[in-house]
């Protein structure tokens, strides 16, 4: 058979999987240091079950293993039917494929052992960052390779959000692991102090914006159309919000370190980014949200336009929250708090995981050329991450505003009213109740997992022909 | 211009985007190296000592910054709490910073001096002992570990390469070996002293002590 005229499914196939098992992983191991916040002794004294390594173990493994390749599956489903053409290179693909897996299972290691770069979500130590690095080109040369020889004239607007990604994650990524290596895996970043800070959240922060933003919209653009079977609400209103959203998301950064030593202009320039940030970012919101148009009766029988919309609305909730956390006065009150904890998990759960976990379910029982294995099971699941997210992220709200009011509290006499561990003792309930919301979403997790392993299970993974009149959207 | 016709071409919008997403960046980051009062420098702020810069590495690979951040804001409450706000040429030397994101501890960046070594070793021992109700686990194996010092002159030699002021003096291996011993012992016998027990001085939880006890303490502020 003439591969060239069949997608490349396997490649898909495979990524799905592993978003499912690193998500669970991920979430598993986000499970544990919760409850080691409401129990100390879960860490049975043991280096590498400590909060300290196994907290970056699970940001890690929720960003780079379960988002990440969450986006390669539907980027690799998507990028090919919307080009018409088969991805680029078979070889690439596997090497992306696997290099990834790779990469993360070395990461894995070197967390627990204690090799960190010691700064957040970019703790891969010098010999990881550069596999990454290598690895993000061959996915960057299979991508572009692909969307030059497309057969179509026109990229879909999923494509522009795909490309922004891989160029800026690209950029950030370099940048900030700068360093000058000891060993393999000590190294020294090549900048100090407040540079450091900055460059760092100038990272962090994009990497919000184009690893769990961006790339997230790219594929509600292409999933959403197709599982509600209506247009995109606004062409225009795709290009106003890509455009703005791109320029403006970098700007944001320092929205992280207000009030620290970083010089105030610069402050003060993050904080009023991150206020324009919400036009752009509602854009992207409407522009979903009005997509089902004419389809709202969805709303009620399916589950994964019920997944779609209530992330998308997640998403429009966070995207305000983070605006409003950048005010300076608010940031006085909520930084260094649970509420950025809660803020974090309001997008990452809500958005990230639930648009992911529609694109599965959507996604996962064409590849096998079946039916879902259980409806039911789907909507099940959604009403269970649902009250999940909804007890994580408003524990996280009390406890955040509750230590943010008790640190400031002062008497009449203008002495501190309360000692730093009396702010702790009085987190530890909701503490307890952070970890029984995550717990509950997780359970939604395992319940997607085996509904997914039934399907696969149920159908064959037959390839599929590239049909070049179908499903040109642009 | 017309949309259609950046759609059509890949690489035109790629270029677009690599430009749009680099202004910002440009715009924040390169003042702070080509503008110098951005960074005052202060010149009490003395590079780590060998013993030092071992704790700190330490401090990293624990993952502290997960529950103690390193900035003291400057708010009332603030600096009742933990002393003078913090200044930005006091973390000239900190490669990479570690003023973390999150306070489930209390911050450290003024926690030099507080308390006494012998305070710190019974801390990380068990939290409870010194801080009653704290929920910070238990580190015994910083009292089992030996302190790895076989790559602290190439850690100093990159440093400086960076920009550190080791002199070539600081970095002869020798003197290395000789300081960070005898900065070990001192501290040993203080806790020694305090606590009336042998102290071994060549464990990781006595080089993390000489790096909590230098935090914030270049600039004068303690009585």
């Amino acid at each position: 058979m003439d591969k060239k005229l069949y997608y490349d499914e396997s490649t898909v196939r495979w990524f799905s999987f592993f978003t499912i098992f690193w998500g669970f992983v991920g979430m598993l191991v986000g499970l544990w240091a919760a409850l080691e916040l409401a129990f100390w002794q879960l860490n049975f004294d043991l280096p590498y079950l400590t909060f300290g390594r196994i907290r970056p173990l699970h940001t890690n493994a929720v960003i780079f293993a379960f988002t990440a390749n969450g986006i390669f599956a539907g980027v690799y489903y998507s990028l090919q039917r919307v080009c018409k053409v088969r991805m680029f290179s078979d070889a690439l693909s596997k090497i992306h494929l696997w290099g990834w897996q790779l990469i993360i299972v070395l990461d894995a290691v070197c967390l627990l052992s204690g090799y960190t770069d010691g700064k957040e979500y970019a703790e891969p130590v010098f010999f990881i960052d550069i596999l990454i690095t290598l690895i993000w080109v061959v996915f960057a040369i299979n991508f572009f390779g692909t969307v030059a020889t497309r057969k179509c004239k026109h990229m879909y607007v999923a494509v522009w959000f795909y490309m922004s990604t891989i160029i800026t994650i690209a950029m950030l990524h370099i940048v900030n692991n700068l360093a000058l290596p000891v060993t393999l895996t000590k190294s020294y970043p090549i900048y100090a102090g407040v540079q450091d800070a900055l460059i760092q959240w100038w990272y962090g922060h994009n990497a919000v914006g184009f690893l769990l933003t961006t790339p997230i919209l790219g594929l509600m653009y292409y999933f959403l159309p197709k599982a509600v079977n209506r247009p995109v609400y606004s062409y225009r209103l795709s290009i106003l919000h890509f455009w703005s959203l791109v320029f403006i998301y970098i700007w944001a950064g320092p929205h992280h370190l207000i009030y620290t030593a970083l010089p105030d202009w610069c402050q003060t320039l993050g904080m009023v980014f991150s206020l324009m940030l919400i036009a752009p970012s509602w854009g992207g919101m409407i522009n979903g949200i009005l997509t089902f148009k004419g389809a709202w009766d969805k709303l009620r029988t399916d589950p994964i336009a019920k997944f779609f919309v209530v992330g998308l609305t997640f998403y429009g909730m966070s995207t305000f929250e983070g605006p409003m956390l950048s005010i300076k006065s608010v940031s006085a009150l909520g930084h260094f708090t649970d509420w950025i904890v809660g803020h974090v998990h309001s997008g990452a759960l809500g958005w990230v995981g639930f648009t992911l976990f529609a694109m599965l379910y959507w996604m996962v029982p064409r590849l096998y050329k079946t039916e879902l294995y259980s409806q039911d099971m789907a909507t099940k699941h959604f009403w269970i991450g649902t009250i999940g997210i909804l007890i994580y992220v408003t524990s996280m709200w009390v406890t955040g505003v509750t230590q943010g009011l008790m640190w400031r509290a002062v008497t009449a006499q203008g002495d501190l009213m309360y000692s730093f561990i009396e702010t702790v003792h009085q987190l530890h309930p909701y503490y307890i109740l952070r970890a029984i919301g995550g717990g509950i979403y997780l359970v939604g997790v395992v319940m997607m997992a085996y509904n997914l392993f039934m399907t696969m299970k149920q159908g064959e993974a037959t390839p599929t022909l590239i049909n070049p009149d179908k499903g040109q959207e642009a | 211009m017309n949309h259609k016709k950046i759609e059509a071409k890949s690489a035109v919008m790629g270029v677009m985007v690599a430009i749009l997403v680099s202004i910002g960046g440009i715009v924040e980051i390169v003042p702070l190296y080509t503008v110098q009062e951005q960074i005052v420098k202060i010149d009490d702020v003395k590079p780590y000592r060998p013993l030092e810069l071992e704790g700190r590495d330490i401090y990293i690979r624990e993952g502290c910054y997960t529950c103690h951040s390193q900035a003291v804001r400057p708010f009332r409450d603030e600096t009742e709490r933990y002393g003078p706000y913090s200044k930005a040429g006091e973390y000239v030397y900190d490669r990479p910073f570690q003023w973390g994101s999150k306070r489930t501890g209390p911050d450290l960046h003024r926690d030099g001096g507080k308390n006494k070594d012998s305070w710190h070793y019974l801390h990380f021992k068990n939290p409870r002992d010194t801080s009653p109700g704290s929920i910070m686990p238990n580190y015994p194996w910083l009292y089992e570990n030996k302190l790895d010092t076989s790559l602290t002159v190439q850690k100093m030699t990159v440093l400086a390469k960076l920009g550190t002021p080791y002199s070539e003096s600081d970095l002869d291996p020798e003197k290395v070996e000789r300081r960070l011993k005898q900065d070990a012992e001192r501290l040993a016998a203080r806790i020694k002293t305090d606590l009336g027990e042998e102290v071994p001085s060549d464990t990781e939880v006595i080089a993390l002590i000489a790096y909590m006890q230098k935090l914030g303490k270049d600039i004068k502020w303690r009585d």
